[in-house]
């Protein structure tokens, strides 16, 4: 048996809880600190919280939200959105956050990587790669939310975040992001199976069915959600939940 | 009343904030005269071994944990780096260590792992103990979250409270009269941490 993480990740915008289909249209679903209060109580293997909106208005983290939800995090928490600096990453540390996820300035400043993971050890930083398929059809690293498409491919920039210290890369498919169609595996495995270091899948997944095949199509060492985990249904109604241990253990730990 | 050790490392305010919610009271504190008069301590830290020792004996606490530990034998509960720091030596920067427990710390041995075993071993994990003890009673199907690259590697079998596997098993819970140790992380696992802190007021 292999038990992986299961990760809820949380997206923030100005302070409300979010989600997004495809990186747009972020929807209301409520707010961040009780949210984080349900998955705790739900006993969670492990939080990502990600504020999309700090790099796009070039702010740096929100401080104050990252100590208020780590106060309710009896689980490990990754803090993302607007970390720019070792400065930033410290005090998101301070505040309670065990690990630190950068998309933008990683991408752009791979010393920056280097310089948290020197001080706070590589496991203390997550790269956050967020893809997209162009119109040729071919993967592209995306930074700014998504809003703004690098040359590189994934599997290249993967590699480059692993060498700069990175000790994990949480891999997002902005196609899949919200759409409940599954994780894109053939994007993991290119990556997985080209690094060392742990590979968290997000973007697509509906059930514990798309978080098997992330893992043994994919590669992947860990599976993140959003929508699945704070939307029931097609219709998408609000509601915090998170699969029983039971059924984790039998469709995903027992099968991998 | 739990004194937790600050030498530096680690995210120290997760563990208070975890006793908090149990109503324990702590002070974090490197102050060499509360922790000459601590009941119960917690020895943290995330990081590197060699810094963690480095700190310990610049900031003169290596004495006083010495004279608190082994001549009055409060209790003591190492936490990650805070429990490889209780053995002999790690590889990890070839320091010494304190050397309360008989034991070294060593590196995942790369060659007994399998691809998608990587280091450091990070997750939940299930932990298996060796025998019965107060420190872990009243915890049903156990599991931690771990971080670590490193394992320590105990000379005397009974020493060993609980094991996990990661790739092969190792030790990951040490206990010897007053000295405790947990390779997991206790304050980022939930339930079974709370049990686990309050195991160490009650029964220690």
């Amino acid at each position: 048996m292999g038990r992986i993480r299961v990760i809820p990740v949380l997206l923030l915008e100005q302070g409300r809880l979010v989600k997004t289909i495809r990186f747009r249209k972020p929807s209301y679903v409520g707010d961040p600190v009780n949210a984080v209060k349900i998955f705790n109580e739900k006993e969670v293997d492990e939080i990502i919280v990600v504020d999309i909106s700090a790099t796009p208005n070039g702010t740096p983290p929100d401080y104050r939200m990252a100590r208020e939800i780590a106060g309710e995090c009896f689980m490990p928490l990754c803090y993302g959105g607007g970390v720019r600096s070792l400065e930033h990453a410290r005090q998101l540390f301070q505040a309670g956050a065990e690990k630190v996820a950068i998309n933008t300035a990683a991408l752009e400043n791979p010393k920056l990587v280097e310089s948290i993971a020197l001080e706070y050890g590589s496991q203390s930083v997550v790269v956050s790669l967020d893809v997209k398929k162009n119109m040729w059809g071919q993967y592209r690293v995306c930074t700014q939310s998504g809003r703004k498409e690098l040359g590189d491919d994934p599997k290249t920039a993967a590699l480059r975040m692993e060498s700069a210290g990175a000790g994990e890369l949480m891999l997002t498919s902005i196609d899949r992001d919200g759409t409940f169609e599954g994780y894109d595996t053939g994007l993991l495995a290119a990556v997985c199976h080209a690094v060392r270091i742990p590979v968290i899948a997000c973007g697509g997944a509906a059930s514990i069915a798309h978080m098997r095949a992330a893992v043994r199509d994919g590669g992947a060492s860990a599976t993140a959600a959003g929508s699945m985990f704070v939307y029931k249904g097609v219709h998408r109604a609000v509601l915090i939940s998170y699969p029983a241990q039971q059924d984790l253990t039998a469709q995903l730990f027992d099968v991998i | 009343m739990i004194t937790i050790v600050d030498y530096g490392l680690g995210n120290l305010l997760s563990i208070r904030n975890m006793l908090r919610r149990l109503g324990i009271t702590s002070e974090i504190t490197a102050d060499l005269a509360r922790i000459a008069s601590a009941d119960r301590i917690i020895l943290p830290g995330v990081g590197h071994f060699a810094k963690g020792m480095e700190n310990l004996h610049a900031s003169g606490l290596i004495e006083v944990l010495n004279e608190q530990v082994l001549h009055h034998q409060r209790p003591v509960l190492g936490i990650c780096l805070g429990m490889q720091l209780l053995s002999r030596f790690s590889e990890e920067g070839d320091a010494q260590g304190l050397g309360w427990i008989a034991a070294d710390t060593r590196r995942f041995d790369r060659t007994r792992l399998e691809d998608h075993h990587k280091i450091p071993h990070m997750g939940w994990t299930d932990i298996h103990p060796a025998h019965e003890s107060p420190l872990l009673r009243g915890i049903e199907a156990p599991r931690f979250y771990f971080v670590h690259s490193y394992h320590v590697i105990c000379d005397h079998p009974e020493d060993v409270l609980a094991t996990a596997t990661h790739g092969y098993p190792v030790t990951c819970a040490v206990e010897r009269g007053n000295i405790l140790g947990v390779q997991f992380h206790p304050e980022k696992s939930h339930t079974y941490g709370m049990k686990l802190f309050t195991n160490f007021v009650t029964h220690y």
